[in-house]
């Protein structure tokens, strides 16, 4: 068994926090990094990963089908046209979360790790069967949350179930879990109208991984089918993820405060800006 | 948003639009088939394995989904020791 790969959980409870961006974003920083990477799309019935990849139009095969054997592990991978260490194994849009057992998910993570330095597995929202499998056989796991009192404390019982239902809690190893804050607005926790990065790091103990600023430019890459990282790599969301993919990596790179947003004229009339 | 977009000239939305209306065009017109391409292939290459050996590893299927066509090719490897045997 090759012990070199990493199979990387991202993952949050709540929805809506920037999983599948991030999941996207952090794969297109590691494989531009020189890495082989693939990301894996766990949410069974509602894929995302394809759309904010731009290759939606090329999905034939999926997790699914890999699973129950309809196809080969190679033909349901969709390598990306701009990056070639970059791949993508999508989820099935037509089945339910119950098209995936344990042990069929455990054959494939097993035959990815043949094949890759790392596998991101994009998790779905919530805590069912689809995010249990996701989080199963991680060996680290990346938290994503923003500074907003429900997102943390789904962050936090998430956190909880990373300590309790991996395979690796269950053998008494140890599994890293990083938590990357994403739509922070530095201005408005300046403020007091958000929670600082302290606050949220007090309350959920675990180490940062980076800051992502909330941000049109995300948008905009999520529009053009494109991780930020290669689409606006000078924006400062993307740097904060080509940052988080060199922390993991292994790279000692300090997390760098946030910079604060134009006031509402700048906003307006000036965003591009503040990107260039 | 619609003010805040004119002003900042944001030429993504378009892009997103067209993608998507491509994207669930294929979607819902699929919704009582959605196998159809894995019947497809299954289909084709049982065809081929009558007359030719066939390694399923070596099958590559590719597929473009556009807005007024889609394409679908499916490679197929044919080893040289299959000729003449059968």
């Amino acid at each position: 068994m090759c012990c070199m790969s990493k199979v990387m959980v991202v993952t949050s409870g709540k929805g809506g926090v920037g999983k599948t961006t991030s999941s996207a974003s952090l794969g297109a920083a590691l494989a531009q990094a020189g890495q082989n990477v693939v990301v894996v799309d766990f949410d069974v019935g509602l894929r995302n990963l394809d759309l904010v990849m731009g290759a939606e139009r090329r999905v034939v095969f999926d997790l699914v089908n890999v699973v129950q054997g309809d196809a080969k592990l190679p033909q349901a991978l969709i390598r990306d046209k701009r990056i070639e260490t970059l791949s993508l194994l999508p989820a099935s849009q037509t089945r339910d979360k119950d098209a995936l057992t344990e042990e069929g998910v455990a054959r494939v993570i097993d035959e990815l790790r043949e094949r890759f330095d790392w596998i991101i597995c994009d998790s779905p929202a919530g805590i069912e069967k689809g995010a249990m499998l996701a989080m199963r056989f991680a060996d680290l796991a990346v938290v994503v949350a923003n500074p907003e009192v429900s997102s943390v404390r789904d962050s936090d019982r998430i956190i909880g179930m990373l300590d309790s239902k991996t395979q690796r809690a269950e053998n008494g190893d140890r599994l890293e879990k990083h938590l990357l804050l994403t739509r922070y607005d530095a201005g408005r926790a300046a403020r007091g109208e958000m929670m600082k990065v302290e606050d949220v790091l007090e309350i959920l103990a675990i180490p940062l991984l980076g800051i992502v600023v909330e941000s049109p430019d995300v948008l905009t890459a999520s529009n053009m089918g494109s991780p930020i990282t290669l689409h606006n790599p000078a924006s400062a969301a993307a740097r904060a993820y080509t940052d988080a993919a060199r922390r993991l990596l292994g790279e000692d790179v300090a997390v760098s405060a946030p910079p604060q947003r134009q006031g509402f004229i700048s906003r307006l009339f000036g965003r591009k800006a503040a990107a260039a | 948003m619609s003010l805040l977009n004119f002003f900042t000239r944001n030429r993504s939305a378009p892009v997103a639009r067209d993608r998507l209306q491509v994207l669930l065009a294929h979607e819902r017109a699929l919704s009582g088939r959605p196998d159809l391409v894995a019947v497809l292939q299954q289909e084709i290459l049982a065809v081929i394995a009558k007359h030719v050996p066939i390694d399923r590893d070596k099958v590559v299927v590719k597929l473009d989904r556009g807005a007024q066509v889609s394409t679908l090719a499916i490679d197929i490897e044919m080893p040289h020791e299959a000729r003449g045997r059968r």
